[in-house]
């Protein structure tokens, strides 16, 4: 099959592989028909989390019809034949995590949660496409994938709904409404959103979903901008002002947003003195992640409210100003997302017709264009938001 | 366990301080360069096998007794942990070293581990301690090719969340051509394996199969780590996969 693998930082290709197999009873070989590229997948691009080796296998924004289930799949949850939506991350569904609904910290789904464990203390659940150190697990931007605990994950999907509406049920739609609940908000609430990527565009509309009277969103990328405010947010570029944190008071009354979300992560861009620090050892490969934003965020939250993280974060971080959280007496709520907590409730949404998520769509290629299209989504050229790909379109067809 | 309880008990073991420190020093140095190539962006995982050799070369030299010690909270009760233990020829399923335990009645039983190059190992043990659904210790008896004592607890863990699964292995290798097996069987870091052990129990009671992704698919290596595969294969043995149809068997029947 075709998949597309990281041969080094910046280094993208399609390969011809071979195709995936059943390699324990639970599992489940997926046809896929649609994948994506996400922020997530950048900072691999951009080499900026260890342990992935060449050749891995990308991708964990996917669905597809299933081909093959192993003997340990329950035919009531899963059967060959059924459209679905496979989340991001795996989970066993039986260890006491799983059973708290904290489901992307499930204790047995990554085979290297020993390097983990090195790294953070303990391991979180094993993640598709996304370094040794979350799993080592083959990701889906390719033209099969196998699917581990099959008869937890993937969401059926019922016949009529095309891919368009219902692949980001694999991430970004949970990711964004999880961040907004994370956000704690109360009727009436503000809420600053650092970043206007995919993430952020659900963040903003899943926080006029929970209650938000009033958004704030904040990035550079004039259509992103655009779009945040479609979704009824008002906005800030930051780089057209002297000080977010300022500009946030203003329009606040000198109270602060009642919550900020970092829908930025490790790669934010800026031009404190800090950022310029971060900038430098990340060059230096003194592994640091840029958090200029995560700073805005807990200077910028109003005392007593609620710093919301979903923003990737590999490993340490300098200069937070940790003072002004205990000071403030803030609270934080982070994490990857508890995938199979929101998936039902969300494909309800799509289903009543109370969001279409295709709106973040800006381009639609054959995967064999994965590579160059990871340039330019990272570059913001071409306007591009979202990629989603067709792997089994003919690569020389442009879009 | 503190390291430095652990060299304590090393140096009260026979080793000289000196030779318990360097080997300490060997040890750590190996952690280190594993989590110092955990933190660079490349080749991490060849980096992080020649952290693991380090950390192997430490473990096997010097004062020649091993202990090691896992400890693993299990969403279940005792008794199901206790039960999958108790019989001891599960064993092998999520003991990689271990090829097969025969069991022959009244608390003896026949253990072959299996090294590089094929070479076996073979021990009797008798069971020297069972209390049913509490605890459960083994020690090896004569005839057998090494000392060898091991013993596993199983405690209900606080407000009902499972159980707390302790194991404990202690072992004296050979002289010989026999000790320098065991010392690769067992010796690659004993603390090491141990943990790996009781969490594939952990998984095979809880997910009901050890997860992997040995066998899936991937583009080309580099040759520096298609080499390191190549000397440090990651087996996995065929027994897994067939424990987790054997646990699928189980549960559809149920
Ligand atoms: N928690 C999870 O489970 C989860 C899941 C998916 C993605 N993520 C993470 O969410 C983050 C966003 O993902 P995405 O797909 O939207 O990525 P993206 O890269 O498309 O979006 C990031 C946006 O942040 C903007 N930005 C950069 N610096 C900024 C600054 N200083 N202030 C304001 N905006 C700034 C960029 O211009 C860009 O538009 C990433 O870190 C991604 O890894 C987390
Ligand atoms: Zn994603
Ligand atoms: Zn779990």
């Amino acid at each position: 099959m075709k998949a597309v693998c990281w041969m080094g930082t910046e280094k993208m290709s399609v390969e011809t592989v071979p195709d995936p197999r059943i390699l324990n009873p639970r599992d489940a070989i997926v046809r896929i028909t649609s994948t994506c590229i996400c922020g997530s997948d950048l900072h691999l691009y951009d080499g900026y989390i260890p342990t992935m080796e060449q050749g891995d296998i990308m991708g964990h924004e996917f669905m597809g019809e299933v081909m093959e289930v192993g003997s340990g799949v329950d035919q009531g949850k899963l059967r060959v034949g059924d459209h679905v939506v496979v989340p991001f991350t795996i989970a066993c569904g039986n260890c006491f995590f799983c059973q708290n609904q904290l489901w992307s910290c499930c204790d047995n789904t990554n085979p290297n949660a020993w390097i983990a464990e090195k790294m953070m203390g303990y391991s979180p659940s094993g993640l598709f496409g996304y370094t040794h150190m979350m799993g080592g697990y083959a990701g889906g931007q390719a033209q099969y994938a196998r699917v581990p605990c099959a008869d937890v994950g993937p969401l059926k999907i019922p016949g009529g709904l095309p891919d368009e509406k219902v692949v980001f049920l694999s991430d970004i739609f949970p990711t964004g409404y999880m961040a907004a609940e994370n956000c704690n908000i109360q009727q009436g609430d503000t809420v600053a959103i650092w970043g206007c990527g995919p993430v952020a565009q659900f963040a903003i509309r899943s926080a006029f979903m929970l209650g938000a009277e009033r958004v704030i969103a904040i990035d550079r990328v004039p259509e992103r901008l655009q779009m945040a405010r479609d979704g009824g947010a008002e906005t800030i570029n930051f780089e057209e002002v002297d000080s977010v944190l300022d500009v946030l008071k203003d329009m606040t009354g000198n109270r602060g947003p009642d919550s900020c979300m970092d829908a930025v992560g490790m790669e934010a861009s800026g031009h404190s003195l800090f950022y310029a620090t971060d900038r430098a050892k990340q060059a230096l490969r003194i592994k640091m992640d840029r958090a200029e934003v995560l700073r805005q965020c807990i200077r910028a939250c109003r005392k007593g409210g609620t710093v919301s993280i979903p923003g990737v974060y590999a490993g340490f971080v300098d200069n937070v100003p940790i003072g002004g959280g205990m000071n403030k007496a803030l609270t934080f709520k982070t994490g990857q997302t508890h995938m199979m907590r929101y998936m039902r409730p969300l494909l309800e949404r799509i289903e009543r017709g109370e969001i279409d998520p295709s709106f973040v769509i800006s381009h639609r290629v054959p995967l064999d264009r994965a590579p160059e299209m990871y340039r330019v989504f990272r570059d913001k050229e071409d306007r591009c938001i979202k990629v989603v790909l067709d792997p089994w379109a003919d690569g020389a067809r442009a879009a | 366990m503190s390291s430095e309880s652990e060299m304590r008990r090393n140096a009260r073991d026979g080793g000289t301080q000196a030779q318990v420190l360097q080997r300490w020093g060997m040890l750590l140095g190996g952690g280190a360069l594993t989590v110092y190539a955990l933190t660079r962006r490349k080749p991490g995982i060849a980096l992080a096998a020649a952290g693991g050799l380090l950390a192997y070369r430490g473990a096997t030299m010097g004062t020649g007794k091993f202990r090691a010690r896992a400890s693993f909270a299990i969403n279940c009760p005792p008794e199901t942990a206790y039960r999958m233990w108790r019989m001891l020829e599960n064993l092998p399923i999520f003991m990689r070293h271990l090829e097969s335990v025969r069991e022959r009645g009244d608390g003896k039983s026949e253990w072959t581990a299996i090294g590089p190059l094929n070479t076996r190992i073979r021990w009797n043990a008798e069971i020297t301690e069972d209390r049913e659904n509490e605890f459960l210790a083994w020690r090896s008896t004569q005839n057998s090719d090494f000392q060898t004592w091991g013993s596993v607890e199983f405690r209900r863990a606080p407000g009902n969340r499972g159980t707390i699964v302790t194991a404990e292995m202690e072992y004296v290798p050979p002289g010989g051509v026999l000790g320098k097996a065991a010392a690769a069987i067992f010796g690659k870091d004993p603390e090491f394996t141990m943990r790996e052990d009781v969490r594939r129990f952990k998984a095979l009671i809880e997910m009901h199969e050890i997860p992997t992704t040995e066998g899936q698919p991937h583009g080309p290596r580099s040759a520096i780590i298609s080499t390191v595969h190549q000397i440090y294969p990651e087996h996995r043995k065929p027994s897994e996969y067939y424990a987790g149809e054997r646990m699928a068997a189980q549960r559809r029947a149920s």
